[in-house]
């Protein structure tokens, strides 16, 4: 169901008030870190980079929050982004366009998240396990496709989509801004959001209700292959090349992280693409504060690992609990624990 | 206690004494107390939700108790886990074999205490040890082939052997033979004979009365949460033992008049039947129409309810809808054709948990309606809103997870989700179970209303009250099978009573 | 005695002897005790490695640090080497109780405040790295002697095959490995632990030591394969290693077990990790392959090994399921 402002806007606070956090931290290391300035027809500035580079995460992170919502996960969002890059560059390369090139691409995410949604929904396959397949194969499939070299190429139109702009804005931005904001309607506006947590909350409860919970859950698969193919084609159109063995490397990870720091449970149910989203910018402005504060580079993971450490214990079912109960300091009603789930949901009364 | 027997001049070798446990707005355990004498196998008894397993897990430390007594051969005890109260002497088999299915039948006797040479596991010892105290059980197995390539029978005596080793004084079986074929039963009750001339005491729960009468010495039958009675099986009947399992006083009681007369004809069942699960069923069923499905637990009725709601596919009958032949192969299809069951296990086939009262309530409607054509809010609101006040359900706010309701109110809500779907033919699996007195009262009084209002109802239940007081016609279950139907006049506890306690005498 | 829980182990046996004997048949080099021993010297590191995971794996868990803690290993050893006059053996100690420890620290995470080892050792993935880097983010030579003693003990069989030391540590891994998971208490909790916690608690397994204990031997091992990838690379670098849980993982499905775990053996994986081997070995051999077919043939094997877990699990659970009622592992 559409959830109204000032739940949503209750369900991302702890996100924003992190976000600000480090922000914060951003301006401190640097003060002119919130200008923006508009040259040579386009925006300029540290925290239009924050959203720029911030762009494929924040696309994988649109199709795993949906993922992790029905209790699963998509390992393969990394290698899938390095197909798709390649599929469309080598579309681009043998004289296509543009635009065949990017539906050539979308079109082999879609394949690959149907290949996963099917071994997820219908051979009933951990999910972790069956992606894990596709994430190893993947990267042999791109170079496949590449050949082994970094496929390079010069048309303007593909280019555009990853280095080019809209309106004076990067066109990165736009399309994460566009694509979270279509999918936040399309899961809340339609009954989708709803059905879609009813499954990750409890499947057999879903079924015997009436859900159809196997082309439910291909669905969900297939659109995690989509936003992963609309990384990698912007990915690849940024560095005018597909790069099989770099491309989106590790990025499922992050992609996870950013949907744990959003506050959704691993156990499913409950999501916040918008939160999500949150969480991808806030991986993006953790890298930035650390690029700014001129530390050595090589501290970057470091801190980097340290700063969501203490995030993801701060979310962690357990210290929400804790704080919960000397909160409240009442004496335990049940000998059973309470029922894992997200921080944020824990804290309210 | 009116009679005495030799047993009862030893001390009880424990004897819990007013045991009582609270959970938030019920009471679970009121003051109960269990005796246990050497040598003696002791029925526990009771329809669910009456108190056995909060017993249990009082008994053996997975609860708290909030109140009472353990003393164990005289002594105090006060177990604080399952680890606990094994190593005071006090063991627990359960149903779903607890051991680890991945792991071998001498590895599952042995986890924790395995023999060791040199610091390393000595399997072959442990294998022969296994083997040896295996066949002191008549097991005649080999211990080092996976515990799952046995069947439940032999897996139950593995955990059985398991918790006598460990423990050694006090065994407690619950519901171990639930899934087990008669050849399997003797191969358990052969066990348990054995461990009785040990001298160890052994607590029975079990649904099935005839194995009750066949292996125990005594019975304690509880009703909510309270002793209703504690019996030598020698000296009462199966009949006398239903009687305190259901707490009616066999006062001839003739159903009142059902006002209104059952409409055209709906639904046709014929000899629908799924292997191993229900035998052949066959039901017609009218519009106006309310169908008891009667039976002690373990008799078919949320089999029966499955079947026909499609959630368990049936290998061999026919369904016909208003004439017409349906086939129904998945819930989906049920709630197209206007079915709806309000499933027996709440919490793992009901609600979806973490989600709001108010998504919960639509779902079934929306998840027919498909995603694409969402119910705008306000309708959404309007129908949450009209049951929420039609059947009083009790909610601080729309928004809470339904997790946080009562059993009652959890219940309610699950009525309004199946009824938002405007059924045609409405299952209720246990549609009271574990829910207060008021919800209770005001379910039953839905039930009516909405058989007057034409629906086609089929309720299981193993209230038999309750099944008299709203049902036009009542089909008794026993074993998986279809036993009798009462119909008009005949629908009286005591027939019911009568026909699920011994078919024959029932018919006559 | 053969028995059913063995199928796994004896489909891997026989897809390694299947592929050697088909490779052998094109390449008869490929039988030369030159081969062999590369194959051990070659996959020694990972194959250490592989033995932790396996643990890891056995108990339901997941270990995604691995590869990370290689390369700092590597880079802490070489740095520690060049600017200190520690002792080689000294430094190996140093290392390998820091990792460890990093290990159990992240199994006391994972264990006391219920996180999921995935995110946990995510987390503990991005760290070593980083630590890595801190301590250089150049590739360090190592140039001590005792490396040179180290690398110089070798067997050479007839054929010119040389069996170095390394290869010899990872054969003693699997062997220490398979002894501590199926003869001692500890390795019965770790598969008590991947049959499902709350039973193997109610069975008195001890959950916490369990769990901690198996996330250090992760940890350890992955000290000591960066131990031997340093002694096999003579350097140690901070972008080494990358990607070699994925690796570790893949070759202990392929060895048989069980991702969801409980199910699977030490020995398995050690198979598991000669046909990835072998699957590089080929394409050497035949040059004309491009190795990325290396990454799709051996996603192609995780699938069929997947599938034929599957199909043993559902045709187990089918047979018992009326028997049982329900037995679902969680």
């Amino acid at each position: 169901m559409a959830t109204t402002t000032p739940s949503l806007l209750k369900r991302i606070t702890p996100q924003l008030i992190i976000l600000a956090v480090v922000l914060g931290l951003n301006l401190l290391v640097f003060p002119d870190f919130f200008d923006v300035s508009f040259r040579n027809g386009r925006i300029f500035g540290n925290l239009v980079d924050v959203f720029n580079r911030g762009a494929p995460v924040a696309l994988l992170c649109i199709g795993m929050t949906l993922v992790i919502a029905t209790k699963g996960i998509d390992l393969s969002v990394g290698a899938v982004m390095a197909i798709a890059g390649a599929t469309a560059a080598s579309l681009v390369t043998d004289g296509h366009g543009w635009g065949t090139a990017l539906i050539g691409a979308l079109a082999t995410g879609a394949l690959c998240g149907a290949w996963n949604g099917v071994l997820v929904a219908v051979l009933r396959i951990q999910p972790i396990v069956a992606t894990l397949v596709l994430m190893v194969a993947g990267r042999g499939i791109a170079q496949l496709i590449t050949e082994g070299t970094i496929l390079t190429f010069n048309n303007e139109g593909l280019i555009r989509l990853g280095a080019g702009t809209v309106l004076g804005i990067p066109t990165p931005i736009v399309i994460w801004l566009a694509l979270g904001t279509l999918a936040t309607l399309a899961v809340r506006r339609t009954a989708l959001g709803m059905l879609i947590e009813a499954i990750g909350v409890n499947e057999a409860s879903s079924r015997l209700a009436g859900i159809n919970s196997r082309v439910l859950l291909i669905c969900v698969y297939l659109a995690s292959g989509l936003c992963a193919a609309l990384a990698g084609v912007i990915v690849a159109a940024d560095i005018k090349g597909a790069d099989a063995n770099n491309a989106g490397l590790w990025l499922e990870l992050d992609a996870i992280l950013a949907v744990v720091i959003g506050g959704n449970s691993l156990l499913g149910g409950r999501f916040s693409i918008v939160a999500s989203l949150i969480g991808a910018l806030i991986i993006q402005s953790v890298n930035s504060v650390i690029l700014l504060s001129g530390m050595p580079p090589e501290f970057n993971l470091v801190i980097k690992a340290i700063l969501i450490l203490a995030i993801l214990v701060i979310q962690s079912p357990k210290i929400g609990h804790l704080i919960y109960m000397l909160r409240a300091s009442g004496p335990e009603s049940l000998p059973e624990r309470a029922r894992p789930s997200a921080a944020p949901k824990e804290d309210a009364p | 206690m009116r009679h005495r027997r030799k047993m009862q001049d030893q001390p009880p070798l424990l004897h819990a004494s007013g045991i009582s446990k609270f959970f938030p707005g019920a009471v679970a355990l009121d003051e109960v107390e269990l005796k246990l004498y050497p040598g003696e196998v002791h029925a526990l008894l009771g329809e669910n939700g009456a108190g056995k397993s909060t017993l249990i897990k009082c008994l053996t430390g997975a609860y708290r108790r909030d109140g009472g007594v353990i003393r164990l051969a005289g002594e105090e005890v006060d177990p604080k886990s399952t680890a606990d109260a094994q190593g005071l002497g006090i063991g627990t088999v359960y149903q779903e074999v607890n051991l680890l299915p991945n792991l071998t039948v001498a590895e599952n006797l042995y986890m924790g205490r395995q023999p060791t040479r040199l610091g390393l596991v000595n399997r072959r010892a442990m294998n022969r040890a296994a083997a040896e105290v295996l066949e002191g059980y008549g097991l005649h197995i080999d211990p080092g082939e996976p515990l799952t390539s046995f069947s439940v029978a032999v897996q139950q005596v593995v955990a059985i052997a398991r918790a006598v080793a460990l423990s050694g004084k006090v065994l407690i079986l619950d519901e171990p033979t639930a899934s087990l074929d008669r050849d399997e039963v003797d191969l358990l009750f052969g066990v348990i004979r054995q461990l009785k001339e040990r001298g160890l005491s052994i607590v029975f729960i079990t649904h099935f009365l005839d194995q009750v009468f066949e292996i125990s010495d005594r019975a304690t039958v509880l009703r909510n949460g309270r002793v209703v009675g504690e019996r030598l099986l020698a000296e009462v009947s199966q009949h006398d033992i239903i009687t305190l399992m259901l707490g009616r006083q066999l006062e001839a009681r003739v159903a009142e008049k059902k006002g209104g007369k059952p409409g055209e004809l709906l639904l046709q069942v014929n000899d629908l039947a799924k292997r191993g699960m229900i035998e052949p069923f066959s039901l017609n069923l009218h519009r106006g129409e309310v169908v008891g499905l009667a039976g002690l637990l373990g008799s078919g009725r949320t089999e029966t309810a499955n079947l026909l709601f499609g959630a368990v596919q049936a290998d061999q009958g026919k369904l016909l809808l208003e004439g017409r032949e349906t086939r129904i192969t998945n819930p989906r299809e049920a709630i197209a054709h206007r079915f709806a069951l309000c499933p027996e296990d709440r919490k793992t086939d009901g609600i979806v948990g973490d989600l709001s009262v108010r998504d919960n309530i639509i779902l079934a409607l929306q998840a027919r309606q498909g995603w694409m054509r969402p119910i705008p809010r306000s309708k959404v609101n309007e129908i949450a809103e009209h049951y929420v006040k039609a059947l009083d359900i009790r909610l601080a706010s729309l928004d809470m997870p339904i997790r946080l309701l009562s059993g009652g109110n959890q219940q309610k809500a699950l009525l309004a989700r199946w009824l938002a779907t405007e059924p045609e033919f409405l299952i209720l699996d246990e549609p009271t179970r574990g829910i207060d007195v008021g919800a209770h009262a005001e379910i039953i009084a839905l039930i009516e209303r909405l058989r007057e209002n034409g629906m086609a109802l089929l309720v299981a239940s193993s209230e038999l009250e309750e099944l008299v007081a709203y049902s036009t016609r009542v089909v008794v279950l026993r074993d998986r099978r279809q036993v009798r139907e009462l119909t008009g006049d005949e629908i009286t506890a005591d027939n019911i009573v009568h026909a699920i306690a011994d078919e024959q005498k029932g018919a006559a | 005695m053969i028995r059913s829980t063995h199928l796994p182990l004896m489909v891997t046996l026989a897809t390694f002897v299947l592929a050697y004997a088909l490779c052998a048949s094109q390449y008869p080099a490929m039988l030369s005790t030159r081969v062999v021993a590369n194959l051990l010297t070659d996959n020694a590191f990972l194959g250490i490695v592989a033995v932790g995971m396996t643990f890891v794996i056995l108990s339901g868990g997941i270990d995604l640090s691995v590869g990370s803690v290689i390369a700092f290993t590597g880079v802490f050893l070489a740095v520690i080497l060049r600017d200190t006059s520690i002792h080689p053996l000294a430094a190996f100690a140093l290392v390998l109780a820091l990792t460890t420890g990093f290990g159990a620290a992240m199994g006391a995470t994972i264990h006391y405040l219920e996180m999921p080892p995935f995110i946990v050792t995510l987390a503990g993935m991005f760290l070593a790295r980083g630590a890595a880097y801190v301590l250089s983010t150049d590739s360090v030579p190592i140039t001590h002697e005792f490396y040179d003693t180290l690398q110089d003990i070798y067997y050479k069989a007839p054929g010119g095959g040389r069996f170095r030391l390394i290869g010899g540590l990872m054969l003693l891994t699997f062997i220490a490995g398979a002894l501590i998971a199926h003869r001692t208490r500890f390795g019965q909790n770790v598969y008590a632990l991947g049959g499902g916690a709350q039973t193997a608690r109610l069975m008195g397994v001890p959950l916490a030591s369990t769990t901690v204990g198996i996330y250090a031997i992760s940890g350890g091992l992955a000290g000591l394969a960066g131990i031997v990838f340093s002694l096999y690379t003579s350097a140690g670098y901070s972008l080494a290693t990358v990607g070699v849980e994925l690796d570790a993982i893949a070759a202990v499905v392929i060895g048989g077990t069980l991702l969801s775990g409980g199910y699977g053996f030490v020995a398995g994986t050690f198979f598991g990790i000669l046909i990835m081997g072998l699957i590089q070995t080929y394409i050497v051999f035949d040059g004309t392959l491009s190795s990325w077919w290396t990454k799709i043939v051996i996603g192609a094997l995780l699938f069929a090994f997947i599938l034929l877990q599957k199909g043993l699990t559902w045709a187990t659970t089918t047979r018992r399921k009326r028997a049982t009622g329900s037995a679902q592992p969680s």
